[in-house]
């Protein structure tokens, strides 16, 4: 029984990973991204996975023992992780990851925003203050973040620079290359218009020229009411939309009872790597987003 | 750019006006027309240019003033932030701000002024189930900030119903110890127990369990310090160490150097898969009470005040487990949590202070629990149960069991709770609870509660 007891706190209190570098990113994207400009260099946990919403996530005692062994943090900031990451970085005592340490990386500062609020209320909902965070759905954004990313792994890890270097200008180059193969690819779906679930796909609409002429949440994070969607459906005659696109991690109810009245399909875009079992990376993520959207379009 | 404009509209002036006078050969007019046209509509071109880029920047900043800000300064490194951030002057370092608003109307069925958990002391103004009808809850005030680089700070202050200011929590706290390390100074809820480092209005029901009522009235803060540490391991593991003057029940306020009351805890927690998350924690809380006087009644039903000093000693119990189908709580989610109190005192019992005043020795062993789950059975929209019970235990009043003695009856509780949340910020609450807490009496209580957070978005911890 002692040694089963041994056994059992050794297995608890395992130490970290002694890989060079513990990434911990804030959702999937990041840590994708931190996979392909570190290598083997880094062990890399992504706090949240693709069928849940960023939004709203607890404070796991899981997350805060992650967060305790990271030497970087990777989050998209813009508030959009407001409600769960202040709680993880003050509860892990680990100073290398506080706002404003080389340790604690933003991806959202290094873009244009969208949607920047001029008037702050939250009776329009959930609104950003900084602007609409689901920057990762523009690959020339991914371009970015991977440009800052990979001087920031130099800068905390200095030794391991000429690796970050030479993989960031490999990525960039393949991702150039896929960035104007989708953009070729994308060509019909300029002007198509669209409805959306919640508005976490600005910067795709942004990149492909997609029209949206509805959101089916009446307002930022606010669960559509049936009158609030019969109000939709009457719209929707007058300008009809082709498809309605939703992210894998939301409730499809309300996406379904209007697809099958507006008779247009629902397109469940993986929203981030792991979304759904084709996006396995950055590439594959973007494949399928643009095959999906494809194909419903046509 | 305004200079820049005004010398644009100048140069135009001077440049056009004495030239129109002059009669000169007429393709070298034309020519110097041209010209003239040329530099104007350039000009103009360039007013323009810089007029809509004065009204971006004019938005731009009437959209900073506006935010609150809760944005790290990082986020004003972007170029064209710059220029906003300092126009946002010295209001762009203010704390964040929020405020709690709650409000409940009671309806109990008996007298709350003699409500009591019937062989327990009594611990305090702030446990029982509140006034009848009307009230308007804790107003929590709450400001928050780094403080620099290696302080952060918050303060939540309480404003009661009764016009009272409270200092809820006032501290400061390391973020820049190495190893795991944190440091904690000021006024605080200790790390004792589950539910004790949680504001009220984080609570899944209107009131304290019973135990925490009994043994920490209702919640237990200290003035004082703390040092916690985070194990690097990737099973969450913390440890840590409380020290204060140990002023609140069931400490007394006494006139010494050094701590009045020390406390340890420790927590451990993981996942379970994606969906599933635990944590379980065991605390420890020393405190040492002098002349804490209560009000009880005699054998002889008599109204008496009575004092104890000595040694207050408790060990709590708590653990936590939530279930969210692939850890999205959006939809569906539950949450199941209990905790255990077993307090020992020993010392001295002061029978009828006013009058007879007769000391003797007195020792107790007591305990109490709680369980509650949560469900939240679709976006929205919960229900919850809980129980509560404590035990009399036993209590030894030496030779003052001549006056005072306990029974065995157990004070316990069953509560029912539903509660809607329109939005995170928003919160209305339904609870019925069969409130047993008094030997022999059946308290049927009804609650109806709103909770609202204005302000800064407040993060909550597990």
């Amino acid at each position: 029984m002692k040694k089963h007891l041994i056994t059992l706190a050794l297995l608890l209190l395992s130490p970290f990973s002694h890989a060079a570098l513990n990434i911990v990113a804030c959702e999937p994207e990041w840590a994708a991204l931190a996979q392909e400009l570190a290598g083997n260099k880094a062990s890399i946990h992504s706090a949240t996975t693709a069928l849940q919403d960023v939004h709203h996530i607890q404070a796991r005692p899981s997350l805060i023992a992650a967060v305790r062994n990271a030497d970087l943090l990777i989050c998209t900031g813009a508030e959009l992780e407001v409600g769960w990451l202040p709680v993880l970085q003050r509860q892990s005592g680990n100073s290398k990851v506080q706002p404003g340490q080389p340790g604690y990386f933003e991806a959202a500062t290094q873009v244009r925003m969208l949607e920047v609020p001029t008037r702050l209320d939250r009776a329009d909902g959930d609104v950003h203050a900084a602007g609409n965070p689901h920057i990762q759905t523009d690959p020339r954004n991914i371009a970015r973040v991977a440009e800052a990313l990979a001087k920031r792994l130099a800068q905390i890890d200095p030794a391991n620079a000429a690796h970050y270097a030479a993989r960031q200008s490999d990525f960039a180059s393949r991702w150039q290359a896929a960035i104007s193969r989708w953009e070729k690819e994308a060509a019909p779906l300029r002007g198509v218009p669209i409805v959306v679930q919640h508005k976490a796909f600005p910067y795709l609409q942004d990149w492909l020229g997609l029209k949206e002429v509805a959101t089916l949440e009446p307002k930022p994070g606010v669960e559509p009411s049936s009158a609030y969607l019969a109000e939709l459906m009457a719209r929707l005659q007058q300008t009809p939309a082709k498809l309605i696109l939703r992210a894998a991690y939301n409730d499809g109810r309300s996406a379904d009872w209007l697809a099958e009245r507006a008779k247009i399909p629902v397109v469940i875009l993986p929203f981030t790597v792991g979304g759904n079992a084709r996006a396995k990376d950055l590439f594959s993520l973007f494949d399928d987003t643009l095959a999906q959207l494809l194909k419903a379009a046509r | 750019m305004f200079q820049r404009n005004t010398l644009a509209l100048a140069v135009l002036a001077l440049s056009a006006a004495p030239l129109n006078a002059i009669a000169a050969d007429s393709t070298e007019l034309q020519q110097i027309r041209q010209d003239i046209e040329q530099l104007r509509q350039s000009y103009e071109a360039r007013i323009r240019e810089l007029e809509t880029r004065l009204q971006q920047t004019d938005v731009k900043a009437s959209a900073a003033q506006q935010a609150t800000s809760n944005l790290p300064a990082q986020t004003a490194s972007a170029p064209a932030a710059n220029a906003t951030t300092q126009a946002a002057g010295g209001n762009a370092f203010n704390p964040e701000i929020s405020l709690v608003l709650s409000g409940t109307y009671a309806n109990l069925s008996k007298d709350p002024k003699n409500w009591q958990m019937s062989n327990f002391m009594p611990s305090g103004d702030e446990i029982g189930p509140g006034k009848r009808g009307f009230s308007l809850g804790e107003s929590e005030l709450g400001f928050r900030a780094n403080i620099d680089q290696h302080f952060y700070g918050q303060a939540t202050l309480a404003v009661s119903g009764e016009n009272e200011i409270g200092v809820e929590e006032a501290f400061v706290q390391t973020t820049s110890l190495p190893k795991g390390l944190q440091a904690k100074a000021g006024r605080f809820f200790s790390g004792i127990g589950y539910l004790n480092g949680q504001h009220a209005h984080t609570w899944d029901f209107v009131d304290a369990p019973l135990a925490y009522q009994a043994f920490l009235g209702g919640q237990y803060s200290q003035d004082g310090a703390q040092l916690k540490w985070v194990a690097p391991t990737s099973t969450f593991l913390e440890l840590g160490m409380d020290v204060g003057a140990g002023e609140r029940f069931p400490g007394t306020t006494r006139n010494k150097n050094g701590a009045g009351s020390t406390a340890l805890f420790a927590h451990l927690g993981g996942d379970i898969g994606a969906s599933q998350s635990w944590q379980v924690g065991t605390s420890w809380l020393r405190a040492a009470p002098r002349d804490r006087t209560y009000d009880a009644t005699d054998l002889a039903g008599n109204e008496v005040s009575n004092s104890f000093s000595g040694r207050s000693q408790l060990y709590i119990v708590d653990g936590v487990w939530k279930w969210a189908p692939n850890g999205n709580a959006e939809r569906i989610n539950l949450k199941l949590q209990g905790e255990y109190f077993r307090r020992r005192e020993t010392g001295e019992l002061a029978y009828d202070t006013a009058a007879q005043n007769l000391s003797d020795s007195y020792r107790s062993a007591q305990s109490g629990w709680y369980v509650q789950s949560v469900y939240q059975f679709m976006p929205r929209w919960r229900v919850g149960a809980r129980f509560d019970q404590l035990d009399s235990g036993t209590v030894d009043y030496a030779s003052n069991g001549d006056f005072l003695a306990n029974t065995n009856y157990k004070p316990k509780r069953s509560s029912l709770m539903l509660d809607w949340s329109p939005s995170e910020f928003s919160r209305i609450r339904l609870q019925y609870a069969k409130d047993q807490a008094r030997q022999g009496v059946k308290d049927d209580q009804i609650f109806v509660q709103y909770q609202m957070s204005l302000g800064a978005h407040g993060a909550h911890s597990y």
